[in-house]
């Protein structure tokens, strides 16, 4: 335990004082290297700083969010809420080398996403060469038949990708589970940066910070690039399912940024299998649509014929390649959670490499080993429904009750299928201004991953951090927050 | 010749791709804005000015103005001031209500959220949730006045932020087609009921109660001071009739609006593949300020102000749908290559 504290800074000082880091990794106070010059410049102003200033600080930057909107909106019976996505003003840091690394592992995983999608859409040599069970993928229920032999424009089906990450104890970047549907927090990445730019300036000054600032024409880029081969001048559109949707703010954001309209289903039509939007000079082509509605409310033609927030004809419209949509449907067969658990052989099967992000080790219910392995180690596992997302539905062996397990091993015993499970990882933690003072707090970080021509990483990513103490789960519905991500230049 | 309209010829750039739902809440977002400013202008002046004939508050008044009668006494059973302020601040069952309108005022906002400035979204956000968080316990708390007066700055602060800092494209025009074609609705509507509220046929005019009623008329409609310079001595009912309709240097003025609605429109036809959809709406204002130019007000009081408010609101109900049918029709037309096509 002395070891790991070596390279912490000598004297804990100012608001770092009562700052303890038991055994998990601390980008900031308990890394497993002697930190860069860069990193102990930021530990030692934001150790001067007053307690009661920095709280000040946060309760402005609070404020700030509600008057700008920065906000999802969550439903009760009659109201709607708008919250606040909780910012924490300690910047969670990476060094030069440590993004290096994570963003030529973001880059392959999602090349290798790309591969497996034309794959198993195609021809299905990795399900005949045995490396993925057959059944696996065919009976998905995120296998979207309608993409069966359809050619997607530079073969991309993933334009953007979202992958989790965690780091372990000894600090290594392991992939919790890639997004490859419709990953959101983007907007909170470069909102967060505003924030923190103008709240903290003092702070962040002189340091050699990575901008955040190209994303959405870095977006648009990449939606040009896919556009239907002929197009000159693309009119890329974001689809959105409306004002009601509680990720609105961050359509709204990525189309301003991008400088495109944000249509809802209503706006576009479709005739003679290609797609338009209604202006008020009349119906005006439209050619890449940036979606972020699932794939089965897209065309009530196609799919869900309930759905009021589709376009109707726009899946045939598409087949037929006059349209590009991103991502393309049926993605979700790569971000399933048991399909997680291949990736590391889909990256070797396709391109020859090692990965260079760690997976954690995943066992799969739906096999019998898996599930054995699972059923003895209940209380050292965290176990998770395959489809759920926004941290719903799992169980965190260590942390349940007896009764809870009980409960848990009825429910997996129904439909082992749905499960996989996984050894609990001590996650990381940064330093968080909590009730008490700062604290260690746990982290993710979900950097984005654009691809149109080639595949763009934003530098930094969402860090999203647990905010209730000894917690794991970093999802804003339950609890989590998020920080601002700093990746230093040099 | 490249001159497209009169003092709105810089709004050019961007003007073919307004998606036709964004025209449509551009259009009600200005016509809600200046819905709220002029109830809650009329709210505050009935307070202090309005009395009817037994010395009351005319508070029954308003209601006549907007023809709420059924609305109003399916929910209230008399027009008592504590029930006419629910039905008009905080009543979300009434659609007429600051509080409906500012929910109204929201939706719209967040629908062409993508369009405006930030500044435009942060200051409509924080003025729709205060309204939308309103209680008649607040009204009572801080007195009608002080609530109208912050309504009224909140609008006007509106619509100078959206003066200083939206872009001057065709979303600006759809704006301003709203605000126009509401600040003409209201006038109209405004002098229609109080002249017949104030001058029965059978009463004397130029009593005193008479004056301080028709300054109260002025009062709802921000004219009183502007008036004075112009009248100093005067007040009859042609004078401030007239003023309110012909003025052109009145803001409010139906004269002033149908102005601003016809170099509007001029600039929305200023495009090429616009100048068709724009051309029956040109005409109808045409057709509605010659008939004002063509009449002094007492020409128009003697043959029948009440039927020329009606027919000029009318007109104007007319205009709104016809802009409807152009720009967000319920059918799409056919894109233009695929006309080409059925043709040959």
């Amino acid at each position: 335990m002395t070891d790991s504290l070596t390279h912490a800074p000598a004297q804990k000082a100012g608001i770092f004082a009562d700052y303890s880091v038991p055994d998990f990794f601390c980008e900031l106070l308990n890394r497993k290297d002697a930190p860069p010059p860069d990193l102990t410049r930021i530990y030692n102003r934001l150790a001067k700083f007053d307690l009661a200033e920095l709280r000040h600080r946060a309760a402005a930057v609070e404020a700030q969010l509600y008057r700008l909107g920065i906000t999802f909106t969550v439903y009760s019976d009659k109201e709607a809420i708008d919250r606040i996505l909780p910012f924490d003003v300690i910047p969670r840091v990476l060094t030069a080398q440590e993004w290096d690394h994570v963003e030529r592992g973001v880059q392959q995983r999602v090349k290798a996403i790309n591969l497996f999608l034309h794959d198993i859409y195609h021809d299905q040599a990795i399900l005949r060469d045995g490396i993925i069970p057959a059944d696996l993928v065919l009976k998905n229920p995120n296998y979207c038949s309608a993409m069966v032999e359809i050619d997607v424009p530079g073969g991309v089906y993933v334009h953007i990708n979202g992958t989790d990450l965690i780091r372990d104890q000894e600090g290594r970047f392991l992939v919790l589970e890639d997004n490859a549907r419709t990953p959101s927090g983007v907007s909170y990445v470069i909102e967060n940066r505003h924030m923190m730019l103008r709240l903290m300036p003092d702070l962040a000054s002189g340091l050699p910070l990575r901008s955040v600032e190209e994303y959405g024409l870095r977006l648009h880029q990449s939606l040009c690039d896919v556009a239907p081969e002929g197009v000159s001048d693309p009119q890329v559109v974001l689809l959105s399912p409306g004002i009601y949707n509680s990720a609105y703010f961050e359509h709204v954001f990525l189309a301003r940024e991008m400088g495109v309209p944000l249509v809802e289903g209503k706006d576009l039509v479709v005739e003679n299998h290609r797609v338009y939007m209604r202006t008020v000079v009349g119906l005006r082509p439209v050619h890449s649509i940036y979606r972020r509605l699932n794939d089965e409310f897209l065309d009530p033609l196609a799919f869900n014929p309930e759905s009021l927030l589709g376009v109707p004809g726009l899946v045939e419209a598409y087949r037929r390649g006059n349209v590009t949509i991103a991502n393309a449907l049926g993605t979700g067969v790569a971000d399933d959670k048991a399909v997680y658990a291949y990736m590391p052989r889909i990256i070797r099967y396709y391109l020859n490499e090692d990965p260079i992000l760690d997976s954690v080790q995943t066992h799969i219910c739906a096999e019998p080993e898996g599930l054995a392995y699972t059923l003895a180690n209940m209380n050292k596992l965290v176990i998770k429904p395959v489809g759920e997302s926004g941290g719903y539905g799992l169980l965190i062996g260590p942390q349940a009750s007896a009764a809870e397990l009980e409960d848990f091993r009825n429910r997996l015993l129904e439909n082992p299928t749905n499960y996989i499970s996984q050894p609990v990882i001590n996650l990381s933690v940064s330093p968080t201004l909590c009730e008490d003072g700062v604290e260690a707090r746990h982290v993710d970080l979900r950097p984005f991953a654009l691809t149109g021509r080639s595949t763009w990483v934003l530098p930094g990513g969402l860090s999203r951090v647990a905010l209730r103490k000894g917690s794991l789960v970093v999802n804003s519905s339950q609890g989590g927050g998020s920080k601002d991500t700093w990746v230093l230049a040099s | 010749m490249t001159q497209i309209a009169f003092g709105l010829s810089s709004v050019l750039p961007g003007l073919n791709h307004l998606l036709s739902r964004y025209a449509e809440s551009m259009m009600w977002l200005a016509r809600y804005m200046e819905r709220i400013e002029n109830l809650a202008r009329l709210l505050e002046v009935t307070e202090a000015f309005v009395r009817g004939p037994d010395g009351h508050t005319g508070w029954d008044s308003i209601i006549q103005l907007n023809s709420d009668e059924d609305r109003f006494f399916s929910l209230h059973d008399s027009a008592t001031e504590e029930d006419v302020l629910v039905f008009y601040v905080t009543e979300r069952a009434n659609p007429n209500s600051i509080k409906a309108m500012a929910h109204s005022v929201r939706e719209n906002a967040r629908a062409v959220r993508p369009l405006i400035s930030t500044e435009m979204w942060m200051q409509l956000n924080i003025f729709t949730r205060w309204v939308l968080d309103l209680e008649f316990s607040d009204i009572r708390l801080n007195s009608l006045s002080s609530i109208c007066n912050r309504l009224k700055q909140e609008c006007q602060t509106h619509f100078g932020v959206t003066e200083g800092t939206l872009y001057r494209d065709q979303a600006w025009l759809f704006y301003l087609l709203g605000k126009h074609l509401e600040r003409s609705d209201q006038i109209t509507r405004l002098i229609d009921i109080r002249y017949h509220t104030l001058l029965p046929q059978d009463e004397k005019i130029g009593s005193d109660i008479d004056i301080t009623q028709w300054a109260s008329v002025l009062r709802s409609a921000a004219a009183y001071h502007a008036f004075r310079r112009l009248q100093p001595v005067t007040t009859t009912p042609a004078n401030v009739v007239g003023f309110l309709l012909k003025n052109e240097g009145f803001p409010r003025s139906l004269a002033t609006n149908l102005s601003q609605l016809d170099s509007t429109l001029a600039a929305l036809a200023g495009h090429r593949s616009l100048r068709k959809r724009c051309s029956s709406l040109q005409e109808r204002v045409a057709d509605l300020r010659v008939t004002l130019l063509d009449q002094t007000a007492d020409d128009i009081i003697i043959r029948g102000l009440h039927e020329y408010m009606t027919w000029v609101q009318s007109q104007l109900s007319l205009l709104q749908a016809e802009v409807a049918d152009a720009f967000w029709p319920a059918m799409p037309e056919k894109p233009y290559a695929l006309e080409m096509q059925s043709q040959s």
